[in-house]
């Protein structure tokens, strides 16, 4: 990475990543048609709610029938993070017009984000919203095509479940995990191991007394919470 | 079968959750910041979450009883994890998920 910020240098600096966006986004593709979704929503989906990882948990309540209500909930809860993202990215546009950081803000992904904290360790702290715009539309397109491609391909499939597809979305919370985990520098890694091991045991727990869906919320707040009270008492 | 309806609307109300959680603090952090604790709070949710998602899927609920293990998954997400550790890449991560997956279920 240079400390250049122009689009074409967007363009080199974000293209390692779309091998990412294409897997999952195939994977996506092959698990909802499988389920039952037509092709049509698929990509609708990809475009129009455009969440990554939140996209399979709407595929699985879709396919228990849970009220829409609770899946904006959960898909708010899994997109939490998002809120974290953008918080720490705003900053760098608070120059910028209103509408380039409401831009910039709607198409941001976590590979954006991470691709630009990691950027702006080259540019002396400084982002572009021509760069960062680039990154966020390569990685839009790539996904939306990428579902697309999964959902058609996924019609040629006769049993999907023999592919093990559907360990795509813990495998993708596996590694997402593992990655953050490696790449936080705010906070020590004993530290968070331990928040971990925390929330695996309030999860354990809560599956015996708390439904599925309100478990992640509660389970959630319960293991930030214990996070902060361990970081505050110990480090 | 699920009907159009449904899927249309879940996709927009979601949608429109997804957009504003992204856009936001983007709008209000324009002028603003968040106090302190809130932001060491929300710090610890990326890992809280995908721990709370992964060991779930680990599990089958039975309210009121405790949780049975699901093998498959529990199994699978060995050579996951280790994948993860060796190639640090998202791509290879799912990949060895789901070959792992599929070979558990052709022999079990």
């Amino acid at each position: 990475m240079t400390d250049e910020l122009d689009i074409k240098t967007a363009i080199k600096d974000t293209l390692p990543t779309v091998f990412g966006y294409i897997g999952i986004g195939l994977a996506f593709g092959v698990v909802s048609q499988s389920v039952g979704l037509s092709v049509l929503m698929v990509v609708l989906m990809s475009a129009i709610t455009y969440a990554g990882s939140a996209q399979f948990i709407m595929v699985s309540m879709l396919v228990s029938h849970n009220p829409v209500v609770s899946i904006m909930v959960a898909v708010f809860l899994v997109n939490a993070r998002m809120i974290l993202m953008s918080t720490v990215v705003a900053p760098y546009f608070k120059k910028d017009s209103m509408l380039k950081n409401i831009f910039i803000g709607a198409l941001l992904t976590d590979e954006s984000f991470a691709l630009s904290m990691n950027k702006v360790n080259y540019t002396d702290h400084k982002m572009s919203f021509e760069w960062f715009n680039t990154a966020n539309l390569i990685a839009y397109f790539t996904w939306m095509i990428a579902s697309g491609v999964g959902a058609l391909l996924g019609q040629l499939v006769a049993h999907p479940e023999r592919l093990g597809l559907d360990f795509a979305l813990v495998a993708m919370f596996i590694g997402l995990l593992y990655l953050q985990v490696i790449a936080d520098r705010s906070l020590a890694k004993s530290l968070q191991l331990i928040v971990i091991l925390a929330e695996a045991v309030i999860i354990y727990l809560g599956l015996i007394f708390i439904p599925g869906n309100l478990l992640l919320v509660v389970g959630t707040l319960l293991g930030c919470a214990t996070g902060v009270v361990i970081k505050h008492a110990f480090y | 079968m699920l009907s159009t309806s449904y899927v249309l609307l879940t996709i927009v109300g979601c949608g429109i959750v997804t957009l504003l959680s992204r856009t936001l603090p983007f709008v209000l952090l324009k002028n603003h910041s968040l106090p302190p604790l809130v932001v060491e709070l929300l710090s610890f949710v990326p890992i809280t979450i995908m721990t709370a998602l992964w060991v779930t899927n680990l599990f089958t609920q039975h309210l009121g009883h405790l949780p049975s293990v699901n093998y498959e998954n529990l199994f699978a997400s060995v050579p996951t994890v280790i994948t993860a550790a060796i190639t640090k890449s998202l791509l290879w991560i799912v990949i060895v998920g789901v070959v792992s997956l599929a070979i558990l279920r052709a022999v079990m």
